[in-house]
């Protein structure tokens, strides 16, 4: 079982090997990409300096192409596959059909791995993607439970890949269009979820009282007390009415935490623990990825005996969304 | 241009769709697209009440077409997905790659829906080679956007149908959990198939009184109802068929004034507060140009 760790920057993917990761994932800086948020991501010198770390220390480096290609423009997705495969990247993740079928005519050798964004929650479509582009690794999104990954793993024959931490989505990634319904900038269409250039925040005066409200492109996804702490107002964890009773319509503030899990999805051969957060610090990188580290290691020496620590559960808990966390779909009673 | 009536997207007592679907067969419509997408738990019709309807609208001179589920999540949702497919006589729409593989394999062939990532002409062309033969644009792409796929020398010659959801509150989001259950205070497991007393979903507001969406069991839609009928002029030789999406009866009656329309002779104002057209002209999809 591979840990397989973010960097949205050189410093982050030093981070990220020196604590323990077996593989970093990274992306360029452009529209392939569905992190490229304005100072994320590496220069080309910076590329090749990545390449080099993550080689000298014998682990895998991963290269997200994982947004769908516009139209006409499908030479800047090729191309930067292309690009991909000469800086010498280890596998490729990849989410439009295109350039899944594009890697497979002109790279057959490289490793290739369906992006979460490709959407893929079962056998049947999972098959297709292998007899396909041979695609050797599925990243299942997170809208799993655990009994549905069991079975899953049970009966494909492919490696399979899980998000074990980070910030949750709660729809099927790949076929969530609220952002650019709101917006006009969807992760499938620009890379990007609830974008920072939308978000506004202003002090208000409301029953008497001084709120502040966050809102995406106008729209008034919360208002914060004075002594409530003030999140970034993705849409989907916003606070909404359905027939005026006011709550989190779709989800709470939160993150995703499966570590209790690791014992679990050890024993039914999940192949790679994802960590989310490319955009996130490198200090949030160190720490994850150390924790994470040592969650794996007690897990496979002695996985009937694992328990997550105070430690672990700190740090785990100080780097999420509202400093909660949840076991989202891969518990049954989430949905 | 071609009128379809898409599958009923909510959850309605089994009598209702089958007096929808009774007053349909005398519609104008087209194509209509019968089917549960959303929910392997919203079982009041089975496959052979869908399949005793597709009859009747088949003899009624209609275009019949099968519509799957959009997420599937285990293998009796595989399941009942091959049962749909293997019903030779109606085309299938796809609405996940499974059916995509399922259909193919059998080289049966198949209508790509909207919930299938298909975002430029090489996916497109990819698609027709396995056997699609009309294909449902993404609802969050605009005209621009589908002039560019549908003019590319990859698309222009080949033969297929290109369809636009033009009316109807959108599709937007799917997940396991269920927010009309959760509206409710209740888990997915404990249901008890809430959703049927919500026929057209339950809305959700801003805390300063904007529609923002509604939710329909897993699926997430649009507040506002997306609404192309004064877009149809810009649709010529772009878009072959028109998908309505029934909202109640009063759909059936909206194909005729979408028709009336076709050439922008019969134009209808729109309600800015309760309804959108932004995807169509690439700006954010709940806003009106």
């Amino acid at each position: 079982m591979e840990l397989l760790c973010p960097a949205g920057s050189l410093k982050s993917l030093k981070a990220a090997i020196d604590n323990g990761a077996d593989a970093v994932y990274i992306g360029f800086s452009d529209q392939t990409n569905a992190r490229n948020f304005a100072g994320l991501n590496f220069s080309d010198q910076q590329l090749h300096a990545a390449v080099e770390y993550v080689h000298s220390h014998h682990k895998r480096l991963h290269i997200a192409i994982n947004t769908f290609a516009h139209p006409e423009q499908s030479k800047r997705w090729q191309c930067a596959v292309d690009k991909a495969v000469q800086l010498g990247a280890d596998v490729l993740i990849v989410a439009d059909l295109s350039v899944l079928a594009y890697c497979a005519k002109h790279y057959p050798d490289m490793e290739l791995h369906a992006s979460v964004q490709v959407s893929a929650t079962n056998a049947g479509a999972i098959a297709f993607l292998k007899s396909q582009f041979n695609v050797t690794r599925v990243v299942l999104p997170r809208v799993l439970s655990i009994h549905q990954i069991r079975q899953l793993a049970r009966s494909c024959d492919v490696e399979l890949e899980v998000f074990a931490y980070g910030s949750l989505c709660i729809m099927a990634e790949g076929r969530c269009y609220l952002s650019s319904y709101l917006t006009g900038e969807s992760p499938n269409t620009a890379g990007v979820c609830s974008g920072a250039k939308f978000v506004d925040y202003q002090t208000q005066q409301h029953q008497q009282q001084t709120v502040l409200e966050s809102r995406l492109n106008g729209v008034l996804i919360d208002r914060f007390a004075e002594d409530e702490n003030a999140g970034y107002p993705t849409l989907c964890k916003g606070r909404f009415s359905v027939d005026n009773d006011l709550y989190h319509v779709l989800e709470e503030p939160t993150s995703l935490n499966s570590m209790e899990l690791l014992p679990e999805l050890y024993s039914l051969g999940i192949k790679a623990i994802k960590i989310e957060g490319r955009q996130r610090s490198p200090s949030y990188v160190r720490d994850i990825s150390k924790t994470w580290r040592m969650a794996i290691d007690n897990c496979i020496s002695q996985p009937n005996e694992f328990v997550v620590n105070d430690t672990m559960q700190q740090c785990l808990t100080s780097y999420s969304e509202g400093s909660q966390t949840t076991l989202g779909a891969y518990h049954k009673k989430w949905k | 241009m071609k009128y379809a009536l898409g599958p009923i997207l909510y959850y309605w007592p089994k009598a209702k769709v089958e007096a929808f679907y009774e007053q349909a067969a005398d519609s104008s419509a087209d194509i209509i697209y019968l089917g549960e997408t959303v929910c392997a738990k919203r079982r009041e019709l089975k496959l052979k009440d869908w399949l005793h309807i597709a009859h009747q609208l088949k003899k009624a001179g209609k275009e019949v077409c099968l519509s799957t589920m959009a997420l599937l999540e285990n293998h009796s949702d595989l399941f009942m997905l091959r049962r749909y497919c293997d019903n030779l006589g109606f085309t299938v729409e796809a609405n996940d790659l499974a059916a995509v593989e399922h259909l193919s394999k059998h080289q049966v062939p198949f209508v790509t829906g909207a919930a299938i990532n298909c975002y430029n002409a090489e996916t497109v062309a990819f698609l027709h080679n396995l056997g699609m033969k009309r294909w449902v644009m993404p609802v969050e792409l605009s005209k621009d956007w589908l002039k560019a796929i549908r003019s590319s020398e990859l698309v222009k010659s080949l033969p297929l149908e290109i369809e636009v959801f033009s009316y109807g509150h959108l599709p937007l989001a799917y997940s396991s959990r269920c927010f009309t259950a959760r509206s409710l205070n209740r888990s997915k497991d404990d249901c008890q198939l809430c959703c049927i007393d919500y026929p057209t979903g339950r809305q959700v507001t801003t805390q300063d009184q904007q529609q923002i969406f509604v939710v329909n069991g897993v699926q997430t839609q649009s507040g506002q109802k997306y609404n192309l009928i004064n877009e149809q002029s810009t649709m010529q030789g772009l878009v072959d068929v028109v998908r309505l999406s029934p909202e109640s009866e009063q759909t059936l009656i909206m194909i005729d004034r979408f028709r009336a329309n076709e050439d922008g002779h019969y134009p209808m104002t729109l309600d800015n507060t309760k309804e959108c057209n932004g995807y169509w002209h690439q700006i954010a999809g709940m806003q009106s140009k």
